[in-house]
């Protein structure tokens, strides 16, 4: 049995991949907290209440969901922006995945090859992937993990991932949906949102048209 | 180490492919992987190794197979060719050289094709710069390595020595024992590699002539079944574009720009995908039933190996079981990933652990000596190279000589 516990960070100069560890995937209807596989149900509660108490949390919102390639992947980009609204959280995308030369733009970009420039530049305490592509989403949640305290989750559309602190596995439309319901339910609760506010930043082809303010 | 997946009398998890259920061109229908070994009746047929091959991959889905067909190492590669003329491919052709055989199935993966090829020896040594291109790439390609000498002078005959070479390329490397599991894992395969967790490139290995040149009754699937195609919209990597990674870093590799961030995400790179291969295990022990297969393991004389090792270490514990020296087996079907914690559980009651392996080096033996607790346990052999057979008397006469006890040969 592995005991290895998925924890914010910093871990370690290089920290293992948790599978080499022996953590293993949820299966369908699970998903894992910190290496634990628990019921999916109890890890969209644990999800919200991260979320409501983080000061910055932020969706990294990856290609698989930034562009219209179907009408399914539209639905979604809506859920997660409703989701955002919720708390509110920030959106910083991870637009692709080249290396950014000769220097990212933290403040509005994250790239899963120096992922943590972005979690140190804009305070980002709770983060949550959306639609990154599964190999670039584990080699960005190892680096966060390795050299930032940022809380990690996946909502993975695929199985999941055991690098981040917590994941959910064939993230749809509807499970998206649910984690939005869930941080509703516990505001309706009582439970404040911790958030410092924000205002998200908009650019088009020419650039900002909405430049970030924390 | 890792953690004993529980099988729960589960089955890898069932094929959503749109396709599933559709016909193809040839009339074979889609069927789930579970269906078509757990549900349809197999019929025995009496054929070579590489009429094996040929009759998987009929059976397998497969886009593209590139050939660099060195017969009399295996007849495989040629009997595709046969299944491209019959339509069951949609591309085949000849490669310039085994290395170039190996870049040609990148680009036909990458353009999201399930991909096959054969080599053995010498062929896979000169291809092996890609076996670690492929895994860094994600490309769930499929080679089966039908063992022979490596070394000069050159040698048709088995010899594993190449498997230790794999190793630790990032692909996952399963080792047939006979025909019946060369077929099971080719197609088993292919479903394991694609998975999207895993999603890696497999080497399906078997001792090459005793297993690729004789014939044997072999459990077939139905040929009016084949697997769901490959899904590229289920790789943990974005289609191919030049401009995105990971094909981008093969023209301007990240690791270039020298920091400390280019370093780790290198670093980081290679934990996937060694976390890749770890995350076969669950999938694989349920297609192949775990990753060992255990024969009286709880006696104190065990033998642990793989391959036609394990054919003749069969015989030998009945040569042996009738001068009354109980001896129990354990078979490795899977060597990468490496079932530790299943091998440090069935020798936990051994004092003796018998590895016949058919190379010089002892790959297998220094595999298991590293794995369990107390390995002095452990001796290594015995051992045939160069393409020499192992009669199931050898490993007898080792195991009775090392246990002290008096044989023809040893008494002299």
């Amino acid at each position: 049995m592995s005991h290895y516990e998925v924890k914010a960070g910093p871990e370690a100069f290089l920290p293992p991949a948790a599978a080499t560890m022996g953590n293993v995937l949820p299966d369908p209807g699970e998903a894992h907290i910190g290496g634990k596989i628990v019921p999916e149900e109890e890890a969209y509660e644990h999800a919200a209440r991260k979320i409501l108490g983080a000061k910055v949390p932020t969706i990294f919102p990856g290609p698989l969901v930034l562009w219209k390639w179907n009408d399914h992947v539209a639905a979604k980009a809506t859920a997660i922006r409703e989701l955002a609204n919720e708390v509110p959280m920030r959106l910083i995308p991870m637009a692709d995945y080249r290396p950014k030369y000769p220097k990212i733009d933290a403040a509005v970009e994250i790239n899963p090859n120096h992922p943590n420039l972005t979690i140190w530049h804009n305070k980002i305490d709770v983060c949550i992937f959306i639609g990154v592509h599964c190999h670039q989403a584990n080699l960005a949640l190892k680096m966060i993990r390795a050299s930032t305290s940022c809380y990690t989750m996946a909502m993975c559309a695929m199985a999941g991932h055991e690098d981040a602190c917590l994941s959910f596995r064939d993230a749809d439309l509807e499970k998206i949906q649910r984690l939005t319901a869930a941080i509703k339910k516990l505001k309706a609760e009582g439970v404040e949102v911790q958030a410092n506010s924000f205002t998200q930043f908009q650019m088009d082809r020419s650039g900002f048209v909405v430049e970030p303010v924390n | 180490m890792n953690k004993q997946v529980e099988l729960k009398g589960k089955r890898v998890i069932a094929s959503k492919h749109v396709k599933l259920g559709q016909k193809n061109r040839k009339g074979q229908t889609y069927t789930d992987i579970n269906d078509i070994f757990y549900k349809a009746e197999q019929t025995p047929n009496f054929l070579t190794g590489s009429e094996v091959i040929k009759e998987a991959i009929r059976r397998a889905s497969v886009g593209t197979s590139v050939a660099y067909p060195i017969t009399p190492q295996s007849e495989a590669a040629a009997l595709i060719g046969e299944l491209y003329a019959e339509d069951y491919l949609d591309e085949y052709f000849r490669g310039e050289s085994e290395f170039a055989v190996m870049g040609q199935c990148a680009g036909a993966s990458f353009g999201g094709h399930r991909v096959f090829t054969t080599t053995a020896g010498p062929g896979t040594l000169r291809a092996m710069e890609n076996f670690p291109m492929w895994a860094g790439s994600r490309l769930p390609i499929q080679v089966c390595v039908t063992c022979r000498g490596i070394n000069s002078p050159l040698s048709i005959q088995p010899d594993t020595l190449e498997m230790h070479y794999l190793l630790e390329t990032g692909m996952l490397v399963w080792h047939a024992e006979t025909a019946q599991d060369l077929y099971d894992y080719i197609l088993k395969g292919f479903i394991v590699a694609e998975q999207p967790d895993v999603h890696v490139p497999i080497a399906v290995c078997c001792d090459g002539f005793f297993v690729t040149h004789t014939k044997d009754t072999v459990d077939l699937s139905p040929e009016e079944l084949c697997l769901t195609p490959y899904n590229p919209y289920e790789s943990p990597v974005t289609c191919m574009d030049m401009e995105i990674a990971p094909y981008r870093m093969m023209r301007d590799p990240f690791v270039m720009k020298s920091n400390y961030i280019n370093y780790s995400t290198h670093a980081s790179w290679q934990q996937e995908i060694k976390a890749a291969v770890e995350r076969s295990r669950k999938h694989t022990i349920a297609l192949l039933d775990g990753l060992i297969d255990e024969q009286n393991s709880d006696r104190e004389i065990l033998i642990v190996t793989s391959g036609t090792a394990v054919s003749q270490s069969r015989e030998a514990i009945r040569l042996l079981e009738e001068e009354g020296i109980k001896v129990g087996l354990v078979k490795i079907k899977t060597v990468r990933p490496f079932p530790y914690e299943e091998i440090k559980r069935a020798t936990k009651h051994a004092k003796h652990i018998f590895v016949p392996e058919f190379n010089v080096a002892g790959w297998m033996a220094r595999e298991i000596k590293s794995t369990i607790p107390d390995n002095e346990r452990v001796y290594c052999g015995p051992h045939v190279a160069g393409g020499m057979t192992m009669p199931s008397e050898v490993i007898v006469e080792e195991i009775k000589t090392h246990l002290g006890i008096k044989t023809a040969q040893n008494s002299r």
